[in-house]
């Protein structure tokens, strides 16, 4: 599987670290309550499909990536940097 | 007392010839790792010329010649080798020696991208990857920087532990290439 | 027997090699299989489960029965295709599943038991009676098992990996794929041409057919010059493409060596690439089916395809009186180029009512072969007609079913093929591998000018793809001969009739299958084992499916396939595992100090990627505890040095550090001072502990944050997801510099005499309190100098640049053995930090909350931070939570061991009553006993309760004490004074 790092192009899975759903980003606040804590924590719909997950381009620019794969064909959507913007 | 010896992370190692390719380590000088503060990368990239007299370099780019290389490593980091950075930059950008944490060797010769093709999984072929070219990557299993300084030389670096490993990998793979004549 | 005139072998470099023990003669060029069978040597193994004999079915990688075992010792590559193997002068080769010899084999009595041997024997048989399992059936199975064997000892060849890249990567190397790359090159592309062959041409080379109004061998050999001078062309031969991946990425197996016979320094047996493509085009081809009928698995029964193959390709005539048994046209070919080259052709016995000569030879229509005889090499055949039963004396049988495209690379990404009743065959689904196009055989295009004329399409439709401007070559002329093809896959009859030579599968077993509901093609598969081990039924999948289908009275299509995975042929394990044996298994990351270390002694652990001291021995010492004893002496009593480089350091600048840090750790960064260190916890967002470590202030902006050695890179990674992903707003920027860093403890009570000696300015003991740091100049040389204690005693670390690290231990040692001290390593680093009861990953192993190790106090009141909120989560608050405490041995057995658990006094040792573990344990020498660390239920609340510590893996049971983890110095008066 390739992933397209917005900053050095299409590289080989192998050079990033995998992290899990996109949903990381949005941290709730210290106040949201229990559900809120454990909805961003524990609970993942798991359907296959189109997913946004992040990773981590370790063995590269070192960037953070917000990807949308879709989890039964592996066909990369799309690549953006975590923060947002083209880095 | 005697004064502090230093060493290179290959010890000084001499230029090793297999076949076609020759691998050196270099000592690229000071090295300073420069990564802008938020919303100064054009002010530095301008303050960067005027101090050092050639370009600030784009991603996955390399500026200068030998003696003086700014070489793009990583996310919003350069890494500029040969001069001591001048303080005017102090002002835009977090600045972190680095002198002594990186390996770093040549690598030239007529086959030196079939070398390479056994220990870099990205494509440095001339059509891809030209002079003044530069990656963050894999180089066997240790994450690394590679440039391409001339037509058949490039210029690569590993953490400095890791100096060792790079000589097996490196001289496996020029083994490999000068076996099939 | 050779043929004059024929082959495009190399007749004038003859080469000697071996095979089951006798010396022959071939020729450059040759593979095994065709100098074997110019040898005449017919019978070349038996079957896997009844020793039957077999001879070479084939003439290509799809071979199931002419398997070898090539080379000695480590060397010895088993399972090799005597099809594959190329002959070299010296080449040694075994047949396999024979014993004694190949001649005479004590298995084949399993031949006779087959009828207790039948599909679904291993279930059926071996569940009873239960106690015979491990006595009986698991010996004898293990013994008769396996295809081949490795050699006894290591494989000293080197195997290698390699990457390559290119637009368009052309799989296979006959009409269709030339074709393709010639297009696709001329237009300017980037092309790799990949054949598993040792020669390029596919089919071309083994027929007499003309392209371009000459031999088609010979337009080949021209095409492939062409192709070669263009330096946008790589051509692969020897590269078996084997596996199509995500993303335009393929697996392709490269024989560099195994056709050498004297390995150069530094050669490589094979090369496993990864070939990254824009566009690929599978031209790979087809295989020819077998026709099942009673015994016909009998050595000089083969393909007829491979008959004239081994004609026109290698000069070899199989037989000296040729049948051909068919139910197409295309096998009459075989007929014709026998009768051209003078080799007797028996008969060719067609299926077909309306079959006719082609040609001057005698064709029985409307018949089929039902049986053979002779004993380990075909002798005659009988043919059903209309009329009754005639005997045919022949000793080769060329038999053709029709013709399977190799469709199993556009399954690799779960595709499945269709169904084609013109063919009477599956043809890849368009679409089933992104970016690739199919032509050629492998698509059902069985005619030269068919193969051409696909090739140059599925090239244009690639560079049209690729946005490429498209060359205009001419397409050359060849025959468009339709391909005629009448079903027949299993001759009626009683006997066995085989289908799977590999795995010994009958007609008979499928329908077993079938009988006994195992309908689905995935469950026949597994009950039968048809279309296992090495070819994975490439010669009889579509057969064994054809017959299922028949016998459950669906159609084919509705029965489907099996799945076809990567590899497409067999891979090595040793490929796969290329680079990545040995000192290339991962990078060894190596202090400044190590070779000090080496030097003195000092067997070296692995710590994560890094190497370490585990103690430094001494003339006399015959035990690490007497090492590790007098190292943890040198600290309490004198002063000690240790390398500490391997942790990890990052630099954290920027007028947003302190928010970073005070977000990241669970206690206050902001409010520490400059040249000042603090301890800091690390959560992860769950509120488990991350890591721990100190971080320095250096300036209002500039920290130096340390990491434990284990857990370096991942805080890197969380400080960046934090920076870039959390906070990007934040304006801070962090580095490591755990390599620029060479870092040594200096601890015991001289420590400050120590380095008073070697720092160019004498330590203020005013300015340097416990927890100061900053710059430090040592022989002119910029360091830093932190006060810092993991061993409980007055301590520091000392960082110099790296070049300078080896020069600094060194004179450190020098010092401290001056002092009556000298390098402590791991083992007596352990012993100190469990004396103090400071935790490592030991204890932090990520189920731990920082109340469970004592530390909730650290939990900050006044901000936000990673952790905080789940931090105070109900159950980490709950009765009965495990937390650290100290142990001690209390009475008659003194030993504590890691890893044991702990139960309540007059409780069984049993799961229910488990009370905690111990996570660290260590032989004090300054307490004279073990010591240890653990968690116990409601810890922190039991100091001094009596509990017994069992190692049920040991077999220790030790009556502990549970106290207070810190054992050494609870006051901290010697860390501070």
């Amino acid at each position: 599987m390739r992933l397209r790092c917005p900053i050095c192009g299409e590289r080989d899975v192998r050079e990033f670290y995998y992290q899990g759903a996109a949903v990381m980003l949005e941290r709730p606040a210290p106040d949201a309550g229990e559900a809120a804590w454990d909805d961003y924590l524990h609970l993942r719909e798991n359907q296959p499909g189109d997913f946004e997950e992040l990773w981590s381009h370790d063995a590269g620019c070192g960037a953070w990536l917000k990807v949308v794969r879709n989890t039964a064909t592996h066909e990369v959507k799309s690549a953006d940097l975590a923060a947002g913007g083209k880095g | 007392m005697a004064d502090l010896i230093a060493k290179t992370p290959l010890d000084g190692m001499e230029v090793k010839t297999i076949g076609r390719v020759a691998l050196v380590e270099v000592d690229l000088g000071v090295l300073t790792s420069i990564a802008p503060f938020a919303g100064q990368a054009k002010a530095l990239g301008g303050a960067f010329k005027a101090a050092h007299g050639f370009a600030w370099p784009a991603p996955l780019r390399a500026t200068g010649k030998a003696g003086a290389r700014a070489i793009w490593f990583g996310k919003d980091t350069v890494m500029l080798a040969g001069p001591e950075p001048d303080a005017a930059l102090n002002a835009y950008a977090a600045m972190t020696l680095q002198s002594d944490a990186w390996t770093s060797v040549t690598l030239t010769g007529a086959d030196v991208k079939a070398v390479l093709a056994r220990v870099v999984p990205v494509d440095v072929s001339a059509a891809h990857f030209k002079r003044g070219h530069s990656a963050r990557t894999q180089i066997q299993h240790m994450n690394g920087s590679v440039t391409r300084i001339g037509a058949d030389s490039f210029l690569l670096m590993v953490f400095r532990s890791m100096a060792g490993t790079l000589l097996h990998d490196l001289e496996r793979a020029m083994e490999s290439v000068a076996s099939r004549g | 027997m050779r043929v004059a005139g024929k082959g495009l072998i190399d007749r004038n470099t003859s080469l000697s090699f071996r095979f089951d023990g006798s010396t022959y003669r071939g020729f450059a060029g040759d593979t095994l299989a065709s100098a074997l069978l110019a040898n005449d040597v017919r019978m070349v193994g038996r079957s896997f489960k009844y020793h039957r004999p077999r001879g070479i079915l084939t003439a290509g990688s799809e071979e199931p029965n002419a398997l070898v075992t090539v080379g000695k010792g480590g060397a010895t590559d088993p399972n090799v295709r005597a099809t594959v193997q190329e002959v070299y002068e010296g080449l040694e080769a075994r047949p396999q599943n024979a014993w004694p010899s190949l001649g005479f084999d004590l298995l084949s009595v399993n031949d006779l038991a087959a009828p207790f041997l039948g599909a679904g024997f291993y279930y059926k048989t071996f569940m009873w009676p239960r106690a015979f399992w491990e006595k009986v059936y698991e010996p004898a199975i293990r013994r008769a098992a396996g295809l081949g064997a490795l050699g006894p000892v290591k494989d000293e060849d080197h195997y290698e990996k390699a990457y390559a890249f290119c637009d368009l990567l052309v799989i296979g190397a006959g009409p269709a794929g030339l074709m393709a790359a010639l297009v696709a090159a001329k237009s300017g592309a980037q092309v790799i041409l990949a054949d598993e062959d040792s020669l390029m041409g596919g089919r071309l080379n083994a027929e007499t057919l003309e392209v371009d109004g000459k031999p088609g061998s010979l337009w080949v050999a021209e095409t492939i010059k062409a192709l070669s001078a263009m330096e946008n062309v790589r051509l692969m031969t020897r590269t078996t493409v084997t596996g199509a991946y995500d993303g335009g990425t393929f697996g392709a197996l490269e024989r560099v060596g195994h056709h050498v016979p004297d390995m150069p320094k530094g050669g490589v047996k094979e090369t496993f690439w990864r070939i990254v493509v824009k566009r690929s085009v599978l031209a790979a081809g087809a295989i020819e089916r077998h026709i099942a009928f009673q015994n016909n698995d009998r050595p000089g029964i083969m393909g007829a395809g491979a008959v004239r193959a081994y004609l026109n390709r290698w000069g070899v005539a199989p037989g000296k009186a040729v049948t051909v048994f068919a139910n197409n046209d295309d096998a009459h070919r075989t007929a014709l180029d026998m009768v051209d080259a003078g080799v007797h052709v028996a008969a060719v016995i067609d299926s077909r009512a309306d079959a006719k000569a082609l040609g001057d030879y005698r064709v029985i229509a409307g018949a089929m072969v039902s049986g053979s005889s002779g004993r380990k090499r075909l002798e005659a055949v009988s043919v059903q007609t209309g009329a009754g039963v005639e005997n045919i004396m022949t000793d080769c049988l060329a038999v053709s079913g029709g013709w399977n495209p190799t469709v199993h690379m556009t399954c690799h990404m779960n595709g499945r093929p269709t169904w084609n009743a013109d063919i009477a065959s599956f043809v890849p689904t368009p679409g089933s591998i992104p970016g690739m196009e199919v032509a050629g055989a492998c698509n059902g295009a069985f005619s030269t000018a068919a193969c051409l004329s696909e090739g140059a399409a599925a090239a244009k439709a690639s560079l049209k793809a690729m946005g490429m401007t498209i060359a205009d070559v001419a397409l050359p002329s060849a025959e468009d001969t339709p391909y005629a093809v009448s079903p027949l896959w299993a001759v009626p009859g009683k006997g066995r009739a085989w289908l799977d030579f590999q795995n010994d599968v009958s007609v008979k077993d499928v329908k077993q299958a079938a009988v006994e509901n195992f309908t689905s093609v995935e469950h026949m598969k597994r009950y039968t084992t048809q279309g296992m081990a090495t070819d994975q039924g490439k010669n009889s999948n579509v057969t064994a499916l054809a017959l299922l289908a028949d016998a459950t009275g669906r159609g084919i299509p509705e029965t489907g396939t099996t799945t076809f995975r990567p590899p497409f042929s067999p891979v090595a394990l040793a490929a796969l595992g290329a680079g990545a044996q040995g000192a290339g298994f991962a990078p060894e990351r190596k202090t400044t100090s190590h070779r000090a270390s080496v030097g003195m002694g000092a067997p070296m652990i692995a710590v994560g990627l890094w190497y370490r001291p585990s103690y430094f021995p001494t003339a006399g010492e015959t035990t690490w505890r007497q090492s590790c004893d007098r190292e943890v002496g040198y600290v309490r009593k004198a002063v000690g040095v240790c390398d500490v480089s391997t942790l990890g350091k990052i630099d954290i600048q920027g007028p947003d550090a302190a928010k970073l840090l005070d977000f990241v750790y669970t206690n206050m960064f902001s409010t520490l001072k400059e040249n000042r260190v603090r301890y800091g916890l690390m959560l992860r967002e769950d509120g488990f502990v991350m890591d721990d470590g100190t971080t320095a202030r250096l300036g209002p902006n500039h920290y130096v944050m340390t990491t434990t050695t284990a857990a370096a890179g991942q805080v890197m990674r969380h400080l960046e997801f934090v920076t870039q992903a959390l906070h990007p707003e934040w304006d801070v920027r962090i580095m490591s510099v755990t390599e620029q860093w060479a870092q040594f403890a200096v601890a015991g009570p001289k420590a400050r005499d120590l380095l008073n000696g070697l720092l160019d300015e004498t330590l203020d003991v005013e300015a340097w309190p416990f927890m100061a740091c900053g710059p430090v100049s040592v022989q002119g040389v910029q360091g830093r100098l932190f006060r810092i204690s993991f061993s409980g005693e007055h301590a520091y670390e000392l960082a110099v640049p790296s070049r300078y690290g080896d020069a600094m231990f060194r004179q450190l040692l020098a010092q401290a053995e001056a002092m009556d001290g000298g390098a402590y390593g791991m083992e007596a680093l352990n012993v100190l930090r469990i004396e103090k009861g400071f935790i490592t990953h030991s204890e932090i192993h990520g189920r731990i909350s920082a109340q469970d190790i004592g530390m909730g106090r650290m939990l900050s009141q006044k901000k936000d931070f990673i952790g905080k909120t789940m931090a105070h989560r109900p159950g980490f608050l709950a009765e009965g939570r495990e937390q650290l405490v100290g142990m001690k041995p209390v009475g008659a057995v003194k030993q504590l061991t890691a890893g044991a658990h702990i139960y309540s006094d007059g409780e069984e040792p049993v799961r229910a009553h488990d009370q905690g573990y111990v996570t660290s344990v260590a032989f004090s020498p300054t307490f004279g006993h073990y010591l240890g660390l653990g968690f116990v239920q409601n810890g922190l609340s039991r100091h001094g309760e009596v509990l017994n510590m069992v190692d049920h893996l040991r077999g220790i049971q030790t009556r502990v004490e549970l106290c207070d983890p810190v054992f050494f110095d609870p006051e901290g008066g010697r860390t501070r004074g």
